[in-house]
Order: C-alpha cells, then structure tokens, then sequence
C-alpha cells in the first residue's frame, strides 16, 4: 500500500505492506535509526515516537496507520545545532547511561512539558512511566526533566 | 521483535462502510482502532486475521466526550488518554480517571480506545467494570442499524460479547452521574493487570446508601457485577461493619483463577478488603470530601 | 577539581559521549545496515526435553525471500554443532539429537527481512518426541530422573560439580561448641539482566578477502574474537569484532551465543552479511540467566553475639548446558566464597552441588560480581536470623563482628585479601543519613497504628576487577586488561582500551584518569574501545573490573607517557632529568618553577624536536595484571511499608553508603549506584524466571518478567565513603555492582523485619503481594 507521512517535517512517500510496524518504517524503510526496540509485548517505551504531536509505542503502529499523519522521531527534535531543553537537561543531569531508552525518553518528556512545564516529581514519575530504563534508576531522568522544566523557555542552550 | 502474519488491509470511510466490510469479509476480519490490544496479540501470532479494517480515520463521527442532560457519552474511539484528562469525568465520573490513572502507562493511553477496550472483553481490563459500575448504556450499529444494549447484557464470557460479529460499537453512554464514585486496582507494578479490580459507583440518600453497582475485573471469566454485595449495602449506612459483610459477600461472588499475579484465596481476599476501601472512597466523594 | 582548560580526575564532568545518545545518532547493533545484508531468525524448542526424530525445511526454503535453513545435520557435517563453552563444557549450536531446554535453537532461517524469517519458521516442521523433564534442581540427582546430558560419554547423572572451600572441621567444631546457631534455607531465584537491548550480531564474511567482521553486542570484544577463531578455525587475524554502542549489558553479554555462530556460518556459506537480533522473548528465555542458588546459610556465635563460624551450602542450577562465565575451573561458584564479607569471621566453610536441569544455560549475570550477590544474600539474611535469634538489633550484631579498619589489609579465613574497608565508618555514615534513632520511632508510631513498616540493613564487602592472572582466567586467557595512550603533536591524546563500556561512561572517566596523570583536559583526550583492529587485547568490561584492571592499566601506562615527557622536557629545558618535577601538566625545572614547558609544548617536541637517543613519538601500552581484587564495600538501609490489605510492599526509602575508593567521576559513580539500586529492587520484589513441571517458560516477556517503572522505585539517598584500595594506582575499586549485591538483602530484611512482630523470619523473593499476603495471613495479620 502506498503511504504518505509527514517525518520530522518532510512528507514522504512509500510503498509499505500492511503489516510493517512503524518503527520498522523509520528504521529500515527510512533508515532513522534513533528510534530503538527493546521487547515484543509493547511494555518497554524504547520504540516511542510522536504520532501527531503525541507520544506513542511505534511498535504497536501500523506504519499505514501513519498515512497522512505526522511522525516525528528524535532525529527530528534535533535541529543540526542547538539541544532542546530536555536534551540538554539529559545530558546536564547524567539522565542517560547506555542510551538505549534515551530518544524514547526524551519524546516523552517533551510532549509532557509541553502539557505540563510545571510538574511535580511525581506528575513527571507517572509521565515517564511507559518508558522502561535498566540503567539509571531513574533518578537522574527525573532531574533531567525538572532541569529542562527549569530550563525551558527563554534560556539559551547550547550544543 | 516478533512481528504480525500477512494481512489485508482496508480503511473504512464511515462507520456505515465499516459495518458492510465485516459483512463482506465475515470471521476472517478484524476491526482496528487504536490497536493496542490486536496488534499484540498478532505479533506473538496469536491472532492471525485475513483482513484488517481499520477504522481510526473515523474521529469526527467517533471521537468525542459528550455531558449534557445529566448523562455521559463518550464516543468509541476517544483515547484513554481524553477521558483521563475530561474535567467533566474527573468531577462527575471520578472513578473512570481512577480507573484510566491506572490503565496500561501513559503511552498506550495515548493510543488506546475505549470502544477498542469495551470490545475487547477481557476480563482483565478495568474499563468494562468501571462502566458496569456506571449502569451504562453501549451503542452498537450493524447491518441492520443501530441498537443500544445495556452493559449487563454486553459480556458473556472471556474475549466474548453478546456483538454480532458484523456490529461496530460506537459510543458508551452513562445516563446519570452518581452521587460518588471510586474505582481500586491491585496490580504488581504500573503496566501490570489486576490481580482483583473493583469499580464502584453509588447515590446517598441522607446517610444512607440509596443504590450502588460494583463492577469487579479480573476475577472472573467475564467482567462481573457483585449484586448481593450491591444487595447487602442498598439502604444501609456505610461503615466497617457493612463494608465487611458486603465484602465477604463480593469474595464469595467472584471466580478468579490462580495465575501469577494471585492465588484464587489471594484474589478473593483483595476483592473483599477492597470493597470496603472503594465503597468508602465513594462515599466520601458523595459527600463531596476528596479522598 | 577542574583544570585550567578543562576536567581532570575526581570532577562530576557532564559526560562526552552523550552527544549522539541525545540526538539519537548512537549505533548500536541494529543499528548495522551493510550492503547485500540478510535477515535471520531462530526456530526453537516449544519442548524442555525431547529427542528430535527429523527437522524438515522444506515448505520453509519454498517461501520466496527465504535464502537458508541451516539444521544442526548441516552444522554437525562442518563439526560445528556443539561449541566450546565458558566452563569447559560443550553447548549445541543447533540441537542434533535432543533439545534440553524449552527455547534451545534448532535451526536457523535466514531471509530478505525478519518479517520474512519469522513467517519461515512457522513453516519448519519438526517431528519431537518429547521425553520427562528435569527442571527443579533439587530433583536433578534423585534416583531414576532422566538424564539430560546423555550426549556426554559415560554420563549418567545430572551433575556438574561438588566444590568446596573453607576448613570445614574446624568450622565444625566452632558449631559444635557454639551457645547460639542459625540455620536459614532461603532460595535466590532465577532471573534475567534483561538489558534494554536485546543480544544480537552482524556477520559480515568477505569472500574476496577471507575477512570476517562480526558487529556484536560483546561487553568482551578480544576474548570473543580469540574464542571464535578457536571455535571456527577461522584465522584469528582475520577475524574483526566490533562492539559498538551496547544498549546494556550487565553480564547478558559476555557468553557466546548460538545465535552469533549460526550468523558467521550463514556468512560464510552465502558470503553475505548477515543480521541476527534475539527477540526480547528469546533474550529472557534462552540468553544467560542468573543466579538460581538454593541456599543454606548457617552461622555459630556466642551469646553476645561474636561469630565463631560461618558456613554455606548450595545447589546451583546451571541450566542443560553448563555456560558459567565463571573466572576459572577453580571457581565453579565464582567468587562467592567471600561470602565471609565484612566481618571476621574465625572458622567458615563453603559447599556447592552443580547440578544440571532441563533449562537455559548461563548462570554468571545480571551485576552479580561473579557469584557475590548470591554470597551477599545469603550472609546478610542469615545475620538478620542471628539477631532474630539473639533479640539483639541488627546494627549492633554488625557492629560486634565488623573486620576493624586497623586490621587492613586484612586476609580472610577464605584466603582472600582485602584492599581496605572500614565498615564501621560506612555503617555510621548510613545510620546518620537514615536518622536511625528516629526511624526506630517512626516505626515504633506505625506500629501502634497498625501500620507495618520495616527497617532493613545491609553491610557488606564486594570482591571485584578480575583478576591476578595466577588466579583468574577466562577460557584460559588470564585476566590482565591493556591501555595504550598516544599524544599527538598539539598535545591532544587518544586512549584505546581493552574493556568496553555499555553505558558505564568511560570515554569520560577513562579521559579523566588520564587527565589527572597528565594534565591534558579530558575533553582533549579521545578514548576508544570495543574494536579489535585497533585496540590493545583486553578481557572485557563485567565484574566491575573496568576501573580496577584497566583503570589501573591507564593510570600506568599514562606515567609511563609522563616519564618520556619528562625527557623530552629535560631536553627543552636543558636541564637534567632528575632535575625535573612534573605537576599539573607542567614540568619545571626543581627550585626554579618558572622554567617550565607545558604538555602541549613537550608534545609537540615529541615530533619536532626529539632528544638524542629518543625515539620520536610520545605513546606507550601497559598490560596491567592486578596484584589483587579490590574490594568495594557499602552500607544500605531500605525502609518499607506493607499494605496489610493487599500484601503490596512499597519501598519508601533507600539510603545507601558505598566505598569504592577513590572516584574518578562522582557522578558516573551515583548513576551507576542508582540502576543497581533499581535492579535490587527489582530483584527484591518482582522479578523471577520460573517454570512449570513441563519446564515451560512462564515470564517470556515483559508482561511477566516485571522490572521497575519510574513509579516502583524511591528518591536514593546515597552517601559517599572514600577509602583509597592499597594496591591501585588510583586507590580506585570499581562500584557497579555493589548495589546489585546489597540492596536485595536490604529490601528483603525491612520486610522481614516489618513482620518480625509476627513471627516472621524468613520469605523468598521475590516478595510479591500475594507472597507477602500469604505470609501475613498465616501468622494471623488481618486487613
């Protein structure tokens, strides 16, 4: 079936089957890698996208499902220069170890500052709660979004 | 990952053209809407449809949360996620948030239906026994239009509803808000099922309870309503004493199964010490004391 | 403390790798997208154990996008159906004769994509006939079970080994004529690292050249090539592996895989690359395991409470095939004989069973430091039984039995030494950020509220950076690790390491030792790991032994750099060499510190202007053989509350103190404390990899291993201990797994103790609801 997406920005077209799950559209028929797979049962928050501005489990997508809707992916968050807030957030608190769950986490949290740019340690628990992290227990997740809510609007963040 | 079985794949244009695909296409065809429970199951291949109908495009005709004239209604394709955050939910039908708080995690909540839920008819899931507690109404329409059922009437057994397979449900409507409403769930970890759930949802007459409906998830091959728990406090002023007597009643009308979220006494148990807790809660709001 | 430029060693440095992990531009295995590249998948065995009468492809080479289906048949003809493993043992590549696990690969199919492989295997039709399984270890050596591996010439029991240390007559004796003794069974169940990224590889045979590349999810890249050049015959210098970004590893990654033999073969065969990655079900199911020890822990004291013996006994399950990624034949139960930990202990014996059953191989994983978390354990809960016993709090128990700092170093009745521990120290510091006097109070409060809260103490001693290569070797390779550092002309450097990072941050950390040595700013110094074309033969990064062993190979080799710089700096200086000082990146000449030259300008003299007798260039490698282990130590309380209702735990505080001596990055080492914790936790209350008596499989997914969200975990409080090993270079120890191994015991007793008021000594994890519900209900607490 032919698609037409809009991914981060720029509308593509593909010739898809009906069973490719999106996040193998962005990372084998696109090649944008920056969105992971960690399991088979849609608990783990690694393949997390933006579906019209609103973070889902891309594994759990048809990428024709996608058809005529934006897709956004980490790659598309980064704009060639500056970090976003919440990534320089992730990267001042020590948020990431290994990186795997890192894109999934980072767009979660985006769409929830974006709803919520004054949450409570709790509110932001509860928000990164279908994000699975092995490495960092956490802690340090939930600085890296309150350093970005700290940090959001008018501050400048460099690369 | 693992990954679906080749499908066919067609999009309904309305829910009407909806209706005619399942025709057409008879058992071998699967409604999609949010998806989040069909596609699991076919990517461990567990199911394996000839044709998937995908009716996710149809917002305007589905996807809405309606109050007016005293009742509820919400269409079957409004996400989680809308009837977590609906102000009118969160004032009028609080056990729907606690029960959506609680559904899945947030990212599934985004993508997830609650007609997709509803039709589901997994014992597990929590929205069929919060909207049993809410003596609510679904809307269904088929080859032959539209019928409402009451939600008693709406499950027969695990993954089975009394829906005609060519029937989409389109909206669950909840007549009247009650006075108080609250709804429990013991689960392992945030994403987990419930080992017990329990929905409820009730009017005071002065100290009094006036009428109540426990809908209970999880222990039973069908979502289920504890009516001599209901029976047992109808009239009664609530307290430990009644909850205990109510609660040993609920136990003993539940039918888990063990597995590994619960022995069948461990489930039992739950049901019993959380229906003290949730008619409470209910109470408390009816009363209009947040909890 | 930062540098002019930059950061040096001890500073909380934001790290320099996370450029690419933020901008999603990491690589990791799936990453891999080669020319010409195939797919691939595993069939495997719905059966625990069963013979294996025929396997036909036939439907399945029909499928179109289908290129291969290799069967053990076609792998035995090239005597590559059974490999090598890591314990001496033999491990099937594909099954031949029987499948000995629920999920053991049988053939493998390989495709245009994986949706195309997995449709492929539905269509390989297998003839099992499936035979009784084994699966609970305490049944393995009963009379009459099946024998698992009848593959073995002559064998015709389940059993591994039976090992044992310690002086078992004088610990005897010590129990004999002790007035006070414990004895606890408790079972440390089977469960899985589960890393965020699944296991899997890229083979990449190059016809034209002979070259074999192999992308690989490896925490051992040299030790990989070096086994699989033994294993295939395939010339070793013509074999690349590259471990590239690794999403996790926590030990899931060390053995090697059946998966990763079939993708080289299949290379091989089609001259193609070729991409095997495990599905997150085949990961839980058939990747290394760990733990699994059923466990005796007893302990003889006085009725003061001093300890007069110790003593272990265990049966190990090590799955069909033993896989134990243990570090030498002589450590079947890996280090857990330091199960002594931090208290002097007079008399100790340790004895183990090996035991086969009809489950996956593996055992040695999940931030185990080698078996210590399961020694740990059981030390600590059969402390708590002991002050059970004596009606004696657990902090003073401890306290009466600690090994003093004035006995450091001190040697153990097991034969180990340590490199330092004070843990009274540690012990005071958790007990001060814990407010212990006023948890006692709170708890008494709760308690008259019926409310059931408890307090849980751990203290204990790590053993970790395998290792003296006299002692430790893996596979038979000693257990040495390299550094080489070259500087270049305008004084920046590179680092090439032997050990490979899956998020522990050592292009940061590795760049501060350096740093520190040499004065160059971190930031100016690239490190590099997990090729082997172009780094230094190391033995890997698990065990925490990356900062031990390699650590010290870079603080080494870095002043063996200096001591050529200061040649080179004499020369400029025109002074002589032992008229030269080096500080802070500077070399001047002693007593007159103006006369100086910098690194950046010693570096480039390196290339410019090189002394007589010199050769140019400014680089060195150090193979660094640890003279030790080091041992890290810490003190945790875990404060908890149960729901009398449901059995639901919650852990409300987690305070922990950890001593890994001296720290590179403060920050890098609070992470790594933190996920530990997590795991710990995890560990404690909801993991576990069991079985029915079919031997299937029952947490094959997340759905059903269940590991912590951002809502099951608390805010640490963690404290800072710094006691300098004797032997590092640095004084550093290595921490990752010191909050794998001590928060388990932690959780665990606060939960006891929480029911101690009941008659409660003892509960297994983990410690679900219903367990818990369970316990609470059969000594009489009600809802």
């Amino acid at each position: 079936m032919r698609i037409n997406v809009n991914v981060n920005g720029a509308m593509l077209e593909a010739e898809v089957e009906p069973r490719l799950l999106l996040v193998h559209f962005i990372r084998e028929t696109l090649g944008l890698t920056g969105t992971h797979w960690g399991c088979d049962t849609s608990n783990c928050g690694a393949c997390t996208v933006l579906l019209d501005g609103e973070p889902v489990k891309s594994c759990t997508v048809l990428a024709v499902r996608a058809d005529s809707h934006e897709v956004t992916t980490i790659e598309g968050l980064w704009s060639g220069t500056d970090l976003t807030p919440v990534q320089e957030g992730f990267h001042v608190e020590h948020g990431l170890q290994c990186g795997f769950c890192t894109p999934g986490m980072i767009l979660t949290a985006t769409e929830f500052l974006e709803r919520n740019p004054d949450p409570t340690e709790a509110e932001i628990r509860e928000a990164i709660s279908g994000n699975l992290c092995r490495c960092t227990g956490y802690e340090n997740i939930v600085k890296a979004v309150q350093w970005a809510a700290r940090n959001g609007s008018a501050q400048e963040v460099g690369a | 990952m693992q990954v679906p079985a080749r499908f066919d794949y067609e999009v309904a244009g309305s829910v009407g053209e909806a209706v005619q695909l399942l025709e057409r296409y008879g058992e071998g065809a699967r409604l999609i809407a949010g998806g989040h429970s069909l596609i699991p199951m076919m990517k461990l291949r567990l199911a394996a449809p000839e044709v998937v109908i995908d009716i996710s495009g149809l917002e305007s005709e589905l996807r809405y949360i309606e109050d007016g004239d005293g009742a509820l209604r919400i269409g079957a394709l409004t996400r989680h996620r809308e009837v977590l955050d609906s102000p009118v939910v969160r004032e009028w039908y609080a056990l729907l948030a606690d029960a959506e708080r609680m559904i899945a995690d947030p990212l599934v909540r985004n993508m997830g239906t609650i007609g997709g839920d509803l039709a589901n008819a997994d014992p597990a899931e929590d929205l069929p026994a919060a909207f049993v507690a809410l003596d609510s109404e679904v809307l269904v329409r088929g080859p032959d239009g539209g019928r409402t059922l009451h939600i008693d009437d709406l499950y027969v057994g695990p993954y089975e509803t009394s829906l005609d397979h060519g029937e989409v449900l389109t909206e669950i409507r909840v007549p009247r808000a009650p006075g108080g409403s609250a709804y429990s769930k013991v689960k392992r970890k945030t994403g987990d099922y419930a080992a017990a759930a329990i929905g409820v949802a009730l009017s005071m007459e002065g100290e009094e309870i006036e009428s109540i409906r426990i809908g209970l998830c999880g222990v039973g091959s069908r979502t289920l309503r504890a009516r001599g728990a209901e029976e047992a406090l109808t009239g009664e002023r609530p307290g430990s004493e009644a909850y205990r007597r109510a609660g040993e009643i609920a136990a003993g009308e539940c039918d888990p199964i063990d597995d590994a979220r619960g022995s069948v006494e461990y489930k039992r148990d739950l049901v019993r010490v959380l229906l003290g807790r949730t008619v409470d809660k209910a109470v408390e709001r009816a009363a209009g004391r947040e909890v | 403390m930062a540098t002019v430029q930059g950061h040096t060693l001890g500073d909380r440095m934001p790290r320099k790798e996370d450029g690419r992990f933020i901008r999603g531009k990491g690589n990791y295995v799936d990453d891999v997208r080669l020319t010409g590249m195939l797919h691939s998948a595993l069939l495997r065995s719905p059966y625990a154990h069963a013979r294996i009468n025929s396997v036909d492809t036939s439907a399945a080479l029909e499928l179109s996008g289908v290129h291969a289906v290799i069967t053990g048949d076609d792998l035995a003809e090239q005597g590559l159906a059974w490999m090598p493993t890591l314990a001496g043992d033999t491990q099937a590549v594909l099954a031949t004769d029987k499948v000995r696990f629920q999920g053991q690969e049988v053939a493998f199919v390989v495709a245009d994509s994986t949706y195309i492989a997995q449709d492929a295997l539905e269509l390989i039709d297998v003839d099992y006939e499936p035979l009784d399984p084994v699966i609970d270890s305490r049944k393995a050596l009963d009379d009459g079970v099946p024998v698992i591996r009848d593959d073995k010439e002559g064998k015709d029991d389940n059993s591994i080994f039976f090992w044992d240390a310690g002086d078992k007559e004088a610990t005897g004796k010590a129990f004999e004529e002790a007035e006070v003794k414990v004895r606890q069974e408790m079972y440390y169940p089977r469960i899985h690292p589960a890393p965020m990224e699944t296991c899997g590889t890229v083979a990449d045979y190059d016809v034209s050249t002979g070259e074999m590349t192999i992308h690989l999810t490896s925490q051992a890249p040299h030790a990989h090539r070096t086994l699989f050049a033994i294993v295939s015959g395939l010339p070793e210098h013509q074999i690349r592996i590259i471990s590239p970004d690794i999403g996790g590893g926590f030990g899931n990654k060390v053995p090697i895989y059946p998966g990763y033999v079939c993708a080289a073969v299949a290379s091989l065969v089609l001259g193609r690359p070729i991409k095997w990655m495990e599905t997150r079900s085949e990961n839980l199911m058939n990747s290394s395991f760990a733990r699994d020890y059923h466990m005796v822990g007893e302990l003889a004291a006085t009725s003061e409470g001093k300890i007069l013996g110790a003593r272990s006994s265990v049966l190990a399950n090590h799955g069909a095939f033993d896989a134990h990624a243990q570090p030498g034949e002589q450590y079947p139960t890996g280090f857990f004989p330091i199960f002594t930990s931090c208290y002097d202990v007079p008399a100790a014996y340790a004895e183990a069973t090996g035991v086969y059953t009809n489950r996956a191989p593996g055992g040695i994983a999940y931030r185990c430091s080698f078996r210590v978390t399961e020694a740990i354990y059981l030390m600590e809960r059969t402390m708590d039984v002991l002050a059970d016993e004596l009606g004696m709090d657990p902090v003073e128990l401890r306290r009466k039995n600690f090994v003093t700092k004035e006995q450091m170093p001190y040697v153990s009745v097991m034969g180990w030494e340590y490199d330092g521990g004070d843990y009274e120290g540690a012990l005071q510091e958790a007990l001060r950020i814990a407010g212990y006097e006023e948890l006692l109070e709170e708890q008494r409060q709760a308690r008259e509220e019926g409310r059931i809260m408890g307090i849980g103490l751990s203290t204990f001693t790590e053993i970790v950076g395998a290792g003296p290569g006299k002692k430790c070797h893996i596979a038979g390779i000693e257990m040495f690790d390299a550094a080489e550092l070259r500087i270049h002309p305008t004084g920046k450097a590179i680092l090439k390491l032997g050990v490979k990072s899956q998020g522990q941050g050592h292009e940061t950390t590795f760049a501060q030792i350096v740093a520190g040595e040499l004065g160059i700013p971190a930031e100016n110094i690239e490190v590099r790991e997990g090729d082997t074309d172009n780094t230094p033969f190391g033995l890997g990064t698990y065990g925490s032994r990356s900062t031990p062993v390699c650590g010290a190979a870079t603080a080494v080799v870095t002043r063996k750099v200096r001591e050529k710089a200061k040649k080179i700096a004499a020369h400029l200086l025109e002074a002589a060499e032992g008229d030269v000082e080096y500080e802070d990146g500077r070399f001047y000449v002693k007593g007159s510190p103006d006369q100086a030259k910098t690194m950046d300008e010693v570096a480039f003299a390196a290339y410019t202007n090189v002394p007589e007798g010199e050769e140019a260039g400014l680089e060195a490698v150090t193979y660094y053989d640890p003279p030790e282990m080091t041992y890290p130590f810490g003190a945790y309380i875990c404060v908890v509350e149960i729901d009398r209702g449901t059995g639901q735990v919650e852990v409300k505080r987690f305070i922990a103190v950890d001593d890994c001596g001296v720290r590179i990055n403060p920050t890098v080492v609070d992470g790594q404390v933190h996920g530990g914790l997590a795991q710990g936790i995890g560990t404690a209350l909801m993991e576990i990899i069991d079985f029915d008596e079919e031997g299937n499989h029952l947490n094959s997914s997340f759905m059903d291993y269940l590991i912590p969200t951002s809502m099951e975990v608390p805010n640490y409080e963690l404290g800072e201990f710094v006691t300098p090993s004797t032997h590092h270079p640095l004084g550093a120890r290595g921490v990752a797994e010191s909050p794998t191994v001590g928060s388990p015991p932690a959780v665990v007793n606060a939960v006891v103790d929480a029911l101690s008021p009941f008659g409660v000594r003892n509960v297994d994890m983990p410690l679900t609801p219903n367990k818990i519900w369970k316990l609470m209900r059969e000594h009489g607490v009600e809802a």
